[in-house]
């Protein structure tokens, strides 16, 4: 009896961790092979990787698009880091009634939907458009600006805040360093996983936001991997081996920080509901 | 009385008032970043949602648009997929997420790293990369119709992308891949922080697995189901991508939600911001009674 609960459990998971796996693995072979052998369910790897590569380059920006989503999300994670890390730590640290009602206002735009703000986000950046160009409708700053500022990581901030060694602050004020000094040269360097962990998911968010930079981006040469993807496999006549290709190079990044940091990621998750 | 005027006393609380202030320097970016990108973008889309026109030359109408909605046929529908989604996906998800965690905890299972990882993974995908797939998985001639039909589950291929019925299946079938591993995560590492010594005293007092699992692990892990229900909801409520990349809404508006309608009521269809603004009215006033009820059906007692 035992034993057979034994087996039942193990082809459980065993099912559960190949449905999980399969759509990564038929991706990664499906990079490799012709369209019409994806087409065809072909599951061993072919030799058409190149020749993908190469259509996906001549047919696609993709390498605009990397760049502008690497772009994108290397300055909101910076800072996104910096001012959520700030508050978080204000919030914690310069404790106040006034502030504390401050905070839990703030905490409220977590409820709010982003549906709900998006058109008029959009209106007040046509409306920028014309005065400041440079962060109106169709920049990669728009894309990014409304993104840098949210509650949750000042809450994730103030959260992680408070497993903070206040007697450091302290310490730091009989040493003579300014309150900023204190932030920038005890407080970021004592927390380095808080900060990993944080950059992990603002840095993933980023990459994979979608939603947003579609309203905000027209022209091509704008265009983030997200939307270059969707495009493609909007298509009419799909080159499936081309899409898989694109669709590999764009999970690539994110893939990687996970194995990287694997510690930082699951900690980052958790720092979200510490009480 | 006489200390208060005491140089040290005043000096002290001078520093605790520029303490305060820089305090407040601090947040201010934040205060202001939420404020433009938050609050004022809400009251603005009040407002539109008292407006009616199209593109730019708008017109107050009242709640004329509020009254709109209940004879808006995609609305309704919009709205029934969005809701139907969630009652289903939601806790579909979250039980299969506490027996994965409640198997993975088990000290004694083996290759419980590699099981933990597989099922996770699905979790590093961008949504727009992994709908892009299971459009093709799903397809008519797909390799999920090709697995059924070759293990003689099924006869005939299933119209998976096409069928009003099977569309909205996909999609649940779709967010629930994403989303299982990425819950189960959350409760296996509150079952890492449970005491074991609980579950040999319920052993020693002859409770059953099952007995186990809903009188010590439901209970304790209360708070975070209820925290991982909570943010599920709102993802739900706001459910775009996939849908968006994997049927489009359709066939017909059979998959459509709520956000898309809004996304094609300001961007696809003649621009109607007055009436998208509305729409997205509705999404916050859900998320807002469905948090609260989560928080009064299982957050009684904190």
């Amino acid at each position: 009896m035992k034993k057979l609960k034994r087996v039942f459990t193990y082809l459980f998971l065993s099912v559960a961790a190949i449905v999980s796996i399969f759509p990564f693995l038929w991706m990664l072979v499906s990079m490799t092979n012709k369209s019409v052998d994806v087409t065809a369910g072909r599951l061993i790897p072919g030799t058409h990787f190149i020749q993908n590569l190469n259509n996906l380059l001549d047919q696609t920006q993709i390498g605009t698009a990397l760049w502008n989503s690497f772009l994108i999300a290397v300055i909101t994670t910076v800072l996104t880091l910096l001012i959520g890390s700030l508050a978080g730590y204000g919030f914690e640290i310069y404790r106040s009634k006034g502030k504390d009602i401050v905070f839990n206002i703030l905490i409220l735009s977590m409820m709010i939907p982003f549906a709900a703000i998006m058109i008029p986000l959009y209106r007040l950046f046509g409306q920028i458009s014309a005065d400041a160009p440079l962060i109106g409708l169709d920049t990669l700053a728009a894309a990014f600006l409304p993104t840098i500022i949210t509650a949750f990581f000042i809450f994730f901030f103030r959260q992680n805040t408070k497993m903070f060694a206040r007697e450091l602050v302290e310490a730091g004020r009989i040493d003579g360093l300014s309150e900023w000094g204190i932030f920038f040269r005890i407080y970021m360097p004592t927390m380095k996983t808080t900060y990993a962990a944080a950059a992990i998911i603002a840095f993933m968010n980023s990459w994979n936001n979608y939603l947003w930079p579609l309203v905000v981006l027209q022209s091509p040469e704008k265009q983030t991997i997200p939307l270059l993807i969707s495009n493609l496999g909007a298509g009419y006549t799909p080159d499936y081996g081309v899409i898989m290709t694109a669709i590999v190079i764009a999970t690539l990044p994110t893939a990687l920080v996970f194995f990287l940091m694997q510690r930082h990621f699951v900690a980052g998750m958790m720092g979200s509901v510490k009480g | 009385m006489s200390q208060a005027s005491s140089p040290t006393h005043q000096r002290t609380f001078a520093q605790r008032l520029r303490k305060n202030y820089i305090g407040w320097l601090f947040i201010i970016l934040s205060v202001l970043g939420i404020s433009l990108f938050y609050f004022y973008p809400m009251v603005q889309a009040f407002l539109l949602s008292l407006q009616s026109g199209m593109g730019s030359s708008l017109e107050y109408v009242g709640f004329d648009n509020y009254v709109r909605l209940f004879n808006d046929p995609t609305f309704i529908t919009a709205l029934t997929n969005t809701i139907l989604y969630l009652l289903i996906q939601v806790p579909v998800m979250i039980v299969l997420a506490l027996v994965f965690s409640v198997l993975l905890n088990d000290p004694t299972l083996k290759f419980k790293g590699f099981f933990r990882t597989a099922i996770f993974l699905p979790a590093v995908t961008s949504l727009v990369a992994y709908a892009v797939i299971f459009k093709y998985l799903f397809g008519n001639d797909g390799l999920v119709n090709d697995f059924l039909l070759g293990m003689n589950i099924i006869s005939s291929p299933i119209a998976w992308l096409s069928d009003p019925f099977w569309a909205k299946i996909t999609i649940i079938i779709a967010i629930t891949w994403r989303w299982t591993g990425y819950n189960m995560i959350f409760y296996l590492s509150a079952l890492q922080n449970v005491d074991k010594s609980m579950y040999e005293a319920a052993r020693i007092d002859g409770a059953s697995a099952m007995q186990q699992f809903f009188f010590i692990t439901i209970p304790l892990l209360k708070p975070i189901i209820l925290f991982t229900s909570i943010v599920s909801t709102i993802g739900t409520l706001q459910l775009f991508d996939e849908v968006m990349n994997i049927t489009s809404g359709g066939p017909g508006n059979s998959t459509m939600t709520i956000s898309m309608y809004i996304y094609n009521l300001s961007f696809e269809y003649t621009p109607d911001f007055g009436y998208a603004a509305t729409v997205s009215y509705v999404i916050l006033i859900l998320v807002v009674i469905l948090s609260f009820i989560q928080f009064r059906v299982a957050g009684d007692r904190d």
